[in-house]
C-alpha cells in the first residue's frame, strides 16, 4: 500500500509543477508501426491483426511530432517498453516522465530537472556537474578526443576484473568505464554532461565542438536516473542517424526496424529548438523508498518471467 | 550440450568457465540507458572452491555444465576414498580427497550429504547443516557446572574438534552446525 501511496504522490507532485508551469500534459500511443533503431536498444514486437508492430521504447518520437505540431511545451507521463533489459535496476516496462521545453537547450533543461527535483523530494539536494570528457581525464587519465581504442581497452582492463577486452569498441569501453568505474564514485546527485559525439542519440553536436554533443544524464549515486538533450533538430542528419542505426544492427545480425516516417516528416516540417528529458519513475521510487531492487517498487508483476538474480 | 545467453545467468546456475564447471552465485545487469549492456557475475568454480568476478558483453553465451546436486547416504572412507550410496538406486560414488574437502571433518556413516557430481563424478560434498556426534577426547568434565559458561575443546569420532561447555564427558553424543563448527546442544543417548 505505501508504495502504491509513493506512486500516487509523486505523479501528483509532477503534474503539481508542469502544471503551475502551464506545459500540456499529454498521452501518445504505444503501439507503433516503427520504432527507435538504436542498435543497443531492443523494441517488444506484437502482432497486431497479423501486423508486425512495436512496443514503443520511449514516447520521444511521438511527443516530437506533437511538438511539431502545436509549438509548445509538453509533458507525459507513461510506460516504455525494452526487451532484454531485466536486472536489479531494469524492467522491461518501466515508467517515464518525458518533457520538452520549447526554446531552451540542454543547459537550461538541467537546471529544471533540479528544481523539478528539490520540489518533489521536499528536501533540497546538492546537484554536482561534471562533464563527461572531464570525468575520465580525472578518474582515468583517458583523453576522449584522440580516441585511443588500444587505451581505452587497457583502462577497461584494468579496472574490471575477469572481461575479454578484445570484442570491445571505443563506445562499449565508455560505456562500461563510465558506469561500473566513474558512476561509482559518486555521491547524491551528479550530472554528467556534454557526452562524445559518437553517444549523441538524438541530441544536437555542439555547435563550437563537434567532438560533443548536448546531452545530459543525471545519476543518483551510480543509478542512471535521466537523460537529456537539445534535441535534434536537422531531419536530414536524423535520418542519417537511423540509417546507420539499422545498417549496425544488419552487421551484426539483428533485426532491422522500419524508419518512423511519419517522425521524419514531421522534422521536416520544423521542430522547434527545443530540449528534452525521460526521467524513471521506477528508480525515482527506489530513490525515495531507499530500495535497491526496481522490482520492489512495481505495483504488479504481470510479465511472467523466471526470478531474476 | 546446452548454453546459456547472459539473459539467462541466475544465481545457482551451472556454466562452464575455461574449462571448469562453475556456479554462478551473483549476476548484475549493467545498462546505461543508450549504451551497451553487460553482466557482471561473481562466479564459483566448483572444482577448486575460488569465487572470481567476471564480466561479459549481454548477449555472450557460456556453455552449460553437466553438474547435478545430489542427496545420497555416506557409507564409509577406504583411507584414499570417501564412498557414497544414492539411497534410491544404491549407486555408489567414490569421492577423492580433493573432492571432499573440510567436509570430511562432518561426515558419519548413514547421514544423508548432498553430492556434486561433474560429468558423473563427484567434484563436491556438502555435509547435512546439523550432525549428531560422539566425544572421542576431551578433557574431565567439571561435576556441578551445568549452567556457568566456560568451554573446552572436545575431538569429535570424525576427528573436528568443536568448542563444547565444561561438563561434556567422552562418549556422550553432541550436536553441531557444521556450517560454523558450532556446538549446539547435547544429545540424551
Amino acid at each position: 500500500m505505501e508504495r502504491l501511496r509513493q506512486r500516487a504522490r509523486l505523479y501528483k507532485k509532477i503534474r503539481a509543477f508542469f502544471d503551475e508551469l502551464d506545459y500540456l500534459e499529454v498521452d501518445t500511443p504505444l503501439l507503433g508501426v516503427s520504432t527507435n533503431t538504436d542498435y543497443h536498444i531492443q523494441s517488444i514486437e506484437a502482432s497486431l491483426m497479423g501486423h508486425q508492430r512495436f512496443l514503443q521504447t520511449s514516447p520521444e518520437f511521438a511527443m516530437k511530432r506533437l511538438l511539431v505540431e502545436n509549438r509548445c511545451s509538453l509533458y507525459q507521463i507513461c510506460h516504455a517498453f525494452r526487451d532484454e533489459e531485466r536486472g536489479r535496476f531494469h524492467h522491461p516496462e518501466f515508467s517515464l516522465l518525458e518533457w520538452y521545453n520549447v526554446g531552451s537547450d540542454y543547459m537550461q533543461l538541467m537546471q529544471q530537472v533540479e528544481t523539478l527535483l528539490n520540489q518533489i523530494l521536499e528536501k533540497p539536494s546538492e546537484f554536482v556537474k561534471a562533464s563527461y570528457f572531464d570525468l575520465f581525464e580525472e578518474h582515468l587519465d583517458l583523453r576522449i578526443s584522440e580516441g585511443n581504442t588500444e587505451l581505452y581497452r587497457q583502462r577497461v582492463k584494468e579496472n574490471i576484473p575477469g572481461i575479454d577486452i578484445h570484442t570491445l569498441q571505443q563506445d562499449d569501453c565508455l560505456d562500461l568505464l563510465m558506469n561500473a568505474v566513474i558512476a561509482k564514485t559518486f555521491k547524491g546527485y551528479t550530472f554528467v554532461y556534454d557526452y562524445p559525439a559518437t553517444q549523441a542519440s538524438l541530441a544536437r553536436l555542439k555547435p563550437t565542438d563537434p567532438l560533443k554533443a548536448e546531452r545530459f544524464e543525471l545519476f543518483y549515486n551510480d543509478l542512471e536516473l535521466a537523460n537529456g538533450f537539445s534535441e535534434l533538430t536537422d531531419a536530414t542528419e536524423q535520418r542519417r542517424r537511423f540509417e546507420q542505426d539499422n545498417a549496425r544492427r544488419r552487421n551484426h545480425g539483428q533485426m532491422i526496424y522500419p524508419l518512423d516516417e511519419d517522425f521524419l516528416n514531421a522534422l521536416e516540417s520544423g521542430l522547434p529548438a527545443c530540449a528534452g528529458v525521460a526521467l524513471g519513475l521506477d528508480r525515482l521510487l527506489m530513490v525515495q523508498l531507499q530500495s535497491d531492487q526496481l522490482q520492489s517498487v512495481l505495483s504488479l508483476d504481470t510479465l511472467g518471467l523466471p526470478t531474476a538474480l | 550440450m546446452a548454453s546459456y545467453s547472459t539473459n539467462e545467468f541466475r544465481g545457482g546456475l551451472k556454466v562452464m568457465l575455461d574449462g571448469d564447471p562453475c556456479s554462478i552465485i551473483e549476476n548484475e545487469f549493467v545498462k546505461p540507458g543508450k549504451g551497451q549492456a553487460f553482466n557482471r557475475v561473481k562466479i564459483r568454480n566448483l572444482k577448486t572452491g575460488r569465487v572470481l568476478e567476471k564480466t561479459f558483453k549481454s548477449g555472450e553465451t557460456l556453455e552449460a555444465a553437466d553438474v547435478m546436486d545430489i542427496d545420497m547416504q555416506y557409507l564409509y572412507d577406504d583411507g584414499e576414498f570417501y564412498h557414497f550410496m544414492v539411497p534410491d538406486t544404491f549407486e555408489q560414488h567414490a569421492a577423492d580427497k580433493n573432492a571432499v574437502g573440510d567436509a570430511h571433518l562432518w561426515l558419519k556413516a548413514q547421514d544423508t550429504c548432498e553430492v556434486t557430481l561433474y560429468n558423473g563424478s563427484p567434484i563436491g560434498v556438502s555435509p547435512p547443516n546439523f550432525v549428531e556426534m560422539a566425544i572421542t577426547e576431551t578433557d574431565p568434565g567439571l561435576k556441578g557446572d551445568t549452567a556457568q559458561g566456560g568451554t573446552k575443546p572436545a575431538t569429535l569420532e570424525s576427528g573436528a574438534v568443536v568448542k563444547v561447555p565444561l561438563f561434556l564427558e567422552v562418549g556422550e553424543i553432541v550436536r553441531v552446525d557444521t556450517r560454523t563448527g558450532e556446538y549446539i546442544s547435547r544429545v540424551k543417548a
